[in-house]
């Protein structure tokens, strides 16, 4: 049920994927002044984007759990945000990386951006241990479902809040969405966020798949160790 | 609905007023904490950003007690399961818990903004008292609807204990930046609140949204 067309989406993935290895590398011209680190910034800006949209789509995939009573739905919340924090992961690591190479240092406090996503990821670790920590099914997907919609809701009052903070703000956090790079940049940069949205929803299909299956495979055990047992207590009675 | 959220507060205020658990242990801690501030940073008299900051950042920790106390008598004396099966509205339940919360956080700063005055404050807080309650009421909403849903999240948890503060603190790091930043210029020497407006309005934009998100979410926690 998940599974449906996941083989377009796969091919789509990796030959974008491919084509954004290649605009990065041969297309897009070489950064002025931080030369050629700055293109960290092709994998680091997208992945940042599509986990943020990721934890959003979570909150909202739960109001969807709640208001059906669906819990197919809490999956697919579940693997968004689980998805989410390993991106968030991967951007927390590039940021540190590129803030290194450009500003040298390994944090910037006054980077409104960098300081909100920490946050946000700190909140979404404790997804994990609240989910886990419940165990009657159904109160774990309802209780799952408030937290990432209250989570969700969160994520956009926390860059608000987080840039307000600042007294100064910062023109080139808005240029580093696309607004004012060159055009072979740009290009480049919507090419590589688009991939990074196919590998997301890819990504999520399979590990949606693969949890379903494996369910699946478990419920037929069961029922196999059942019916062995009948056998088995029929064999003994004759 | 608000009958019921009334008799269930005055429960609480009841129970709280004879077991005296939860307001007199948050405010021991918080008057700890200015104590344990005064030598961790080594300093008599604190002033400007860094008084906001230990008098917010003790509020807040203070307050996880609050939090983690809030469904201590429905746990463990079977409350909620009577909760459910009375014909009220479940929404109640949150509106008693957050003013309960409310009322312990507006007890716990009774106490704790006079210690943290007497104790480790320079300038004097008389002057910017008007401003001060407005941004700690402000702050004390938020953080009651927000700690109301939290600990109902928590509630049913193995964990709670861990849950609590490792969900509450990101939660509010917004009204700590609202209420810390709103608060530095009020407790320096001298010093005009220019920004108080701005802080003002991202403390009531997160009482508004989060109010209304946890009121909106709140009944799901409870539908068995």
């Amino acid at each position: 049920m998940y599974s449906k067309g996941f083989r377009p989406i796969a091919i789509a993935t990796v030959l974008l994927t491919a084509v954004a290895f290649g605009l990065v590398f041969f297309y897009a011209p070489l950064d002025g002044d931080q030369g050629f680190i700055q293109k960290i910034f092709y994998v680091h800006v997208p992945m940042a984007i599509v986990a943020l949209c990721g934890f959003v789509a979570g909150g909202i995939m739960a109001i969807k759990h709640l208001r059906t009573g669906d819990r197919s739905w809490d999956m697919r919340s579940y693997v968004a945000i689980h998805l989410s924090i390993i991106l968030g992961t991967g951007v927390l690591i590039t940021g540190a990386i590129w803030a290194k190479a450009s500003w040298g240092h390994w944090w910037l406090w006054d980077e409104p951006v960098l300081v909100s996503f920490l946050i946000v990821f700190l909140l979404y670790c404790v997804y994990y241990p609240l989910r886990f920590s419940i165990e009657d099914r159904d109160r774990q997907a309802r209780y799952s479902s408030v937290f990432a919609i209250a989570a969700g809701a969160f994520v956009p009052i926390n860059f608000v809040a987080v840039r307000l903070a600042e007294q100064i703000t910062h023109p080139r956090v808005l240029s580093q969405t696309g607004g004012s790079l060159p055009g072979e940049m740009r290009l480049t940069f919507l090419v590589c966020l688009v991939a990074m949205t196919l590998l997301f929803v890819t990504l999520w299909k399979l590990e949606l798949t693969s949890k379903q299956a494996s369910m699946q495979l478990k419920r037929l055990r069961g029922r196999l160790e059942l019916r062995a047992e009948e056998r088995a207590a029929m064999q003994a009675s004759r | 609905m608000i009958r019921t959220a009334v008799a269930v507060l005055r429960k609480d205020l009841r129970i709280e007023w004879r077991t005296k658990e939860a307001v007199p242990a948050m405010t021991l801690f918080s008057v700890t904490t200015f104590v344990l501030f005064h030598f961790g940073l080594d300093r008599d008299t604190l002033d400007g950003p860094l008084a906001s900051g230990v008098l917010w950042v003790t509020l807040l920790l203070a307050a996880v007690i609050g939090v983690t106390r809030l469904f201590a008598a429905e746990r463990e004396q079977g409350g909620m399961d009577a909760f459910l099966l009375a014909p009220v509205d479940r929404t109640a339940l949150f509106l008693a818990k957050a003013a309960a919360l409310l009322i312990y956080l507006l007890l716990l700063e009774l106490v704790a903004v006079p210690a943290f005055a007497i104790l480790l404050l320079g300038p004097d807080l008389f002057d910017a008292m008007p401003e001060l309650l407005l941004v700690l009421l402000l702050a004390d909403v938020g953080l009651a609807a927000v700690g109301a849903l939290v600990a109902a999240l928590a509630a049913e948890t193995r964990a709670r204990e861990l849950i609590v503060p490792l969900l509450l603190l990101p939660l509010v790091v917004p009204l700590l930046i609202g209420a810390a930043s709103a608060t530095a210029p009020l407790v320096t020497e001298g010093g005009g609140g220019e920004d108080l407006g701005r802080y003002l309005a991202l403390l009531g934009g997160y009482d508004l949204v989060f109010g209304l998100i946890a009121f909106g979410v709140f009944d799901f926690l409870l539908d068995d």
